[in-house]
């Protein structure tokens, strides 16, 4: 039995690696679909960013709230906004935001390419003299690279502007003074290795959505199925990313 | 003189698991031929048609298409063979997440390679008007009632004015009268553009109307093989039966 998981595992892992090289070679191959690009980063683009705004706003919101109390006691207040916006550049608006367009974009990728795959769509694109790497898969993990990293930026924005929202309600300060405070204290070393992960999160979300829905099986009920495991396997990429890209860029930035 | 062969099957043999579907069938398709191909829900006539498209690759046999291999072309040769085949699939396969218009316009500038939008525009409205959709060019195919869909497929399938053409149950589920109009479509593509056809159905009238040849798959071999009227005369009450 451990033995069958075994081997059942191999053959996953190297059904990736095919799949990853055939997403690859088709990046450069003639005959690229600009169209359902601009399409495919428009809709991941405009279906998320309500709730990115929402999520962004709000956590800038809790974190100033909820450092408040704390921070007084030291008298440290004057450092919520610093305190806010490098721990959402960093750490939390990469990663939530990847949380959520897991759930959002990969899920829809998933379900989307497996009943295209169920229904026989993938196979008439193929008579049709189409590609269905090209024109499908190449696409989307191309437009999920683009837009998660804005999203992520859009989010993070957001998040400044709640901590300020936060911290207006409850003391005096301006608009200038905050956002001096919290954006003087950036500096490369918390911008880059953040937009890299956003880059890598966008990869990991495009792919295991792709992945999921374009090797489902047939039947209907195994649209759910690749929703479902699109979102829990792009999640888990994203934690192990964000845990390599951590001791990455500390062995490189403070070693 | 024969026409050329343009598909030439030969003890073709495929399963799935351990399950064997097609355990040897052999026939040839003549340029110019409409062949039709009965046999009982679940023999394999899909499978059958979509290992000659190179969607499912076979296990034994060999499989020619224009005298070449499906299973040795290269990604490049196959989009090209594909580009000269049609292929209507039984579940009519319409792009879910595009309209009428874009479900049409997929394969003609894919290969046609037409990118003239009134051109574009004006083959739809052809295409359509010959299944008898004009209407519905603005649709999304969730809006359509079954035997639209069907028909749509059918236009999405001759649009190309493909040279082999593979129907998979062109029929199948429309009323009498629409069914006639579909037959004498498939009629009208071997007269006016010489295609050749295979035709799976399991509609008598329209076997009838379309035939030049049947073959009788039966339990994963060619039981039969005849012109229509061969085989609705057979002295073998199973081969019989289909015609009933
Ligand atoms: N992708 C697949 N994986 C596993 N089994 C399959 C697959 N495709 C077809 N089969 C099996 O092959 C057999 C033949 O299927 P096929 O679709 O060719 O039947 P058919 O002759 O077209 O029947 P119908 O007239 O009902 O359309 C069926 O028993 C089906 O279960
Ligand atoms: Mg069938």
């Amino acid at each position: 039995m451990p033995n069958q998981i075994f081997t059942a595992g191999l053959h996953n892992m190297a059904d990736q690696v095919y799949f990853f090289k055939s997403f690859f070679r088709n990046i450069f191959k003639k005959g690229f679909e600009w169209e359902e690009l601009f399409r495919q980063t428009y809709l991941i683009g405009y279906k998320s960013t309500g709730i990115i705004t929402l999520t962004g706003f709000i956590l800038g919101i809790v974190l100033t709230l909820q450092s408040q109390p704390t921070m007084k006691e030291f008298g440290a207040e004057s450092y919520i906004p610093r305190m806010v916006s490098v721990s959402v550049i960093r750490e939390i608006g990469p990663v939530i935001i990847a949380l959520i367009c897991a759930g959002k974009v990969a899920s829809g990728i998933g379900a989307e390419l497996s009943s295209m795959n169920v229904t026989e769509q993938i196979e008439a694109m193929e008579v049709s003299g189409a590609n269905p790497v090209q024109f499908l898969v190449v696409t989307r993990i191309l437009a999920c690279i683009v837009m998660i990293p804005l999203l992520t930026i859009f989010a993070d924005a957001m998040a400044l502007v709640g901590g300020f929202t936060a911290t207006i309600l409850s003391g005096d300060i301006t608009a200038k003074l905050y956002f001096t405070n919290a954006l003087t204290i950036l500096d490369y070393s918390d911008l880059l290795p953040a937009l890299f992960k956003t880059i890598l999160f966008g990869f990991a979300i495009g792919f295991v959505g792709c992945f999921k829905g374009f090797t489902s099986n047939n039947g209907t009920a195994s649209v759910g199925l690749a929703a479902n495991s699109a979102v829990v396997t792009a999640s888990v990429w994203i934690i192990i990313i964000d845990a390599i890209v951590v001791q990455v860029t500390n062995s490189i930035l403070y070693s | 003189m024969e026409a050329e062969k343009v598909i030439e099957v030969e003890n073709l043999v495929k399963s799935f698991g351990t399950r064997e579907i097609l355990s040897g069938i052999s026939f040839n398709v003549h340029r110019g031929e409409n062949v039709v191909i009965l046999g009982k829900s679940g023999t394999g006539k899909s499978v059958t048609i979509k290992c000659i498209a190179g969607l499912l690759k076979q296990d034994e046999g060999s499989l020619k298409v224009f005298g070449e291999d499906v299973n040795e072309l290269d990604e490049d040769a196959l989009k090209a063979l594909r580009c000269r085949l049609g292929f209507l699939f039984q579940s009519a396969a319409l792009y879910d997440s595009m309209t009428v218009r874009e479900n049409l316009a997929f394969p003609l500038k894919r290969v046609l390679k037409i990118k003239d939008k009134a051109e574009i525009e004006s083959r739809c409205i052809e295409v359509l008007r010959s299944v008898g959709l004009e209407d519905a060019i603005d649709k999304m195919p969730a809006d359509l009632s079954g035997g639209m869909r069907k028909r749509m497929g059918l236009a999405r399938t001759l649009i190309v004015k493909p040279e082999i053409i593979l129907y998979d149950e062109p029929t199948t589920g429309l009323d009498t009268i629409t069914s006639k109009e579909i037959s004498s479509l498939v009629l009208e593509m071997q007269e006016q553009y010489d295609a050749t056809s295979v035709i799976i159905t399991h509609d008598i009238p329209c076997a009838k109307i379309t035939a030049d040849r049947v073959l009788i798959l039966h339990e994963g071999k060619c039981l039969a093989e005849g012109t229509y009227k061969e085989l609705e005369n057979s002295d073998n009450e199973f081969i019989r039966s289909f015609f009933k």
